[in-house]
Order: structure tokens, then C-alpha cells, then sequence
């Protein structure tokens, strides 16, 4: 018996068999759930060809988490394949790497920086009360961070936008605590996806980190964040809430 | 084994299906970004389109080693 046996597991944000998304939905079919994944924009036709990848093929939904109809419509979408949720999987940013990443920090416009905070914090909020008639109590919220606490070399205003997520789900697991909802996220060291490669100068934090984290760090291997996200889906962290779960190698913990 | 000119047709329609260029344009010596506007969204969806075609592996960092139609043509008749 796996530990998410019967429950149906929402992912968003699944491009290539590199997204931390895409190793989230095989952990959670391995562990028995029933996953449905998404995507938004040109990106969706790399996703269909994609989830015929996984352990068993997944439903592709459309959803931009910027877009009002995708995020009235995400119900329907969900209801037509499971008739609820208990899980749902935010694996989604974006932020303008030529504007807003990489050392430009000084110089990013608030119009693409307002649309990673969109992209990135907002839209945990918006994905959350989307969802919200499908979960019921014993439901959790899971979002992927990049330690928000400090400043990066090349992150920039993706990490102002990532301070906003840490913050976002605190008050959501405020917010949702009541209805029985967990709101937690999961702080991944770097990861070699489209999204971190995208990141002009990322790789040089890469290095470090493998050098520094007590347990050594693989960039190429997504499993260990995968395996804490579904752990926080299931039914093992059932007073956790509005917690940040580091899964960095303990790389977070050093000094130096 | 298929021809080099077979892996061309097969890799043309793939191009075409993605990014709706003419497949008749599709030739050895053009370059995906210079010649035929393909995207580097586009030509990730290319990449996984030809892996699942060809039964290969593509790595990710020898996509920006194919530069051209034939660099990738080349690649899937070594990796074949
Ligand atoms: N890769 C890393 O080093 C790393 C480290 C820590 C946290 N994270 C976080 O993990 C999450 C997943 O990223 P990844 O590294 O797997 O990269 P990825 O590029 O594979 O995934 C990001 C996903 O977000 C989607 N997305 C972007 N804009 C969207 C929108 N408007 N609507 C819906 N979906 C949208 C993209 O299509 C893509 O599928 C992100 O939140 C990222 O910040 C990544």
C-alpha cells in the first residue's frame, strides 16, 4: 500500500520529464494515487506528448493560474475525471530572465515584476480557491519555494517573488486551516529544469551547493523533492500546516 | 535502418506538426532558429516529438549542439 492509496492528486505546472512536477505525479502514481496534471499556453502540447511518459498516462488540463475563465472553469475541468480532490501540486513561476534574473536587479520593471508575482505568489491563492469546492477536510495544498530568506546571486526579483509564496501560503494555511486544508511548501535546492536553466548564471549556485549541503546535493535528480511533496500530500503531516519542509541537502542549516 | 533522407521526411513532419512550417522547407543545411524561426519553446516540443518518432534519447545539453537540420538528422541516425 502506498501512502497517497485512493486520493486524487491535482499537479500543475508539468512541462518536461525534467519538471519537478512531472517527478511529483510519477511519486504520487507509484504511491497509488490518481493524478491529473496542467499546463498552460504553447507549453500544453510539450505536456500531452510528456504525461505519455508517465507510469500511467494522466489527464492534461488547460490551465493559465493568470487566466479568470481557466480558474472559473478548473472545477468543471477536474469533476470531469475525479469527483474531488485531496491533493493539489503548485509548481509554477515565471519571472522575464531578461528583464528581471540574473544580475538586473536595480533595473527590473515593475510590469514584468508584477507578473511574477502574479505567476508565482498570487496565483497560489488563485489555484487554492479554484480547487477549493473539490477539497474537503484531510486535504492538502502543496507549493515548491526557493529559500525566499535571503538573497541569491542571479534570482533577483524571482526571489522577491518567492518571499511573496512563503508569505501567501502562511496566510492561506490561516485561512484554510479551519476547512480541515494544509497549506505547506517545499524548499528544493537547484534543480536542473527548464525553469532554473532559464536563469542566467543559476549553474554557479548549483556548484556551491553540492560542495556545502552536509549530504551532498545531485541537481539532476528531482525524486528527493517529489517524495516530500507527496509526503506532505499525505496522511503523514496531518497537523502541519504553513510549514516550509527544506529538501536542499541541508544546505540551509551550514554557516559556511 | 532508415535512410538519412527517411530520418529528414519523418524529422520534417514532426517540424511542420510543432511549428507549422512547410515541410518542403525542412532541408539538411537550414538552421531551426536562423532559417526556419523555430523557438526555443518549439524546439523542445521538436525534441520530444523526435525522441518518441526514433526511440532515442536527446540530452539536453546536445540540443544546443544541433544547430542545423542535418546536425539532428546526424544525431538520430548515431543514436539509432
Ligand atoms: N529548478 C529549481 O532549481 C527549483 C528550486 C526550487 C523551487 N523551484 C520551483 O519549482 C517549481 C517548478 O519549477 P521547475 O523547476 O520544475 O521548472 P518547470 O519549468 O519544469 O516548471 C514550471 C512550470 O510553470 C508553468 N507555468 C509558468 N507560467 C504559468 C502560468 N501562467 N500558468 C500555469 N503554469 C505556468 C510552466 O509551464 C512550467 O510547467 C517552480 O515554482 C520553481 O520556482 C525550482
Amino acid at each position: 500500500m502506498g501512502i497517497l492509496e485512493g486520493k486524487r492528486i491535482l499537479v500543475a505546472g508539468v512541462t518536461m520529464d525534467s519538471s519537478i512536477g512531472f517527478a511529483t505525479a510519477k511519486v504520487a502514481q507509484e504511491q497509488g494515487a490518481t493524478v491529473l496534471i496542467s499546463n498552460f499556453g504553447r507549453a500544453l502540447g510539450i505536456t500531452r506528448r510528456i504525461a505519455k511518459r508517465l507510469p500511467v498516462e494522466p489527464p492534461v488540463l488547460e490551465l493559465d493560474v493568470t487566466d479568470p475563465e481557466h480558474l472559473a472553469g478548473l472545477e468543471a475541468q477536474v469533476r470531469e475525471h475525479v469527483d474531488g480532490l485531496d491533493g493539489v501540486v503548485h509548481s509554477i513561476a515565471y519571472g522575464n530572465p531578461e528583464t528581471l534574473l540574473g544580475g538586473k536587479f536595480l533595473d527590473g520593471p515593475w510590469e514584468d515584476v508584477a507578473q511574477a508575482v502574479q505567476v508565482s505568489a498570487y496565483s497560489l491563492k488563485s489555484l487554492a480557491t479554484a480547487t477549493r469546492p473539490l477539497l474537503s477536510s484531510g486535504s492538502s495544498v502543496v507549493g515548491l519555494t526557493f529559500d525566499a530568506t535571503v538573497a541569491w546571486p542571479a534570482y533577483d526579483w524571482m526571489g522577491v517573488a518567492k518571499a511573496g509564496l512563503e508569505s501567501c501560503s502562511r496566510y492561506l494555511a490561516r485561512d484554510l486551516g479551519p476547512d480541515g486544508i494544509r497549506v505547506n511548501l517545499v524548499s528544493a535546492g537547484p534543480l536542473k529544469t527548464l525553469a532554473a536553466k532559464a536563469i542566467p548564471g543559476f549553474e554557479k549556485l548549483e556548484e556551491t551547493w553540492e560542495a556545502r549541503a552536509p549530504l551532498g546535493w545531485d541537481n539532476t535528480d528531482q525524486e528527493p523533492t517529489a517524495k516530500a511533496v507527496c509526503a506532505l500530500l499525505s496522511d503523514f503531516f496531518p497537523a502541519t500546516t504553513g510549514e516550509i519542509v527544506h529538501v536542499d541537502g541541508g544546505f540551509h542549516a551550514m554557516g559556511a | 535502418m532508415p535512410s538519412t533522407e527517411e530520418i529528414r521526411t519523418d524529422l520534417a513532419a514532426i517540424v511542420n506538426e510543432v511549428a507549422g512550417i512547410p515541410e518542403a522547407d525542412v532541408q539538411l543545411d537550414k538552421s531551426f532558429v536562423d532559417d526556419l524561426d523555430v523557438d526555443s519553446l518549439s524546439m523542445v516540443e521538436v525534441v520530444v516529438a523526435a525522441e518518441e518518432k526514433f526511440g532515442v534519447t536527446i540530452p539536453d545539453d546536445e540540443v544546443k549542439n544541433l544547430k542545423t537540420v542535418g546536425d539532428a538528422v546526424s544525431f538520430i541516425e548515431k543514436a539509432l
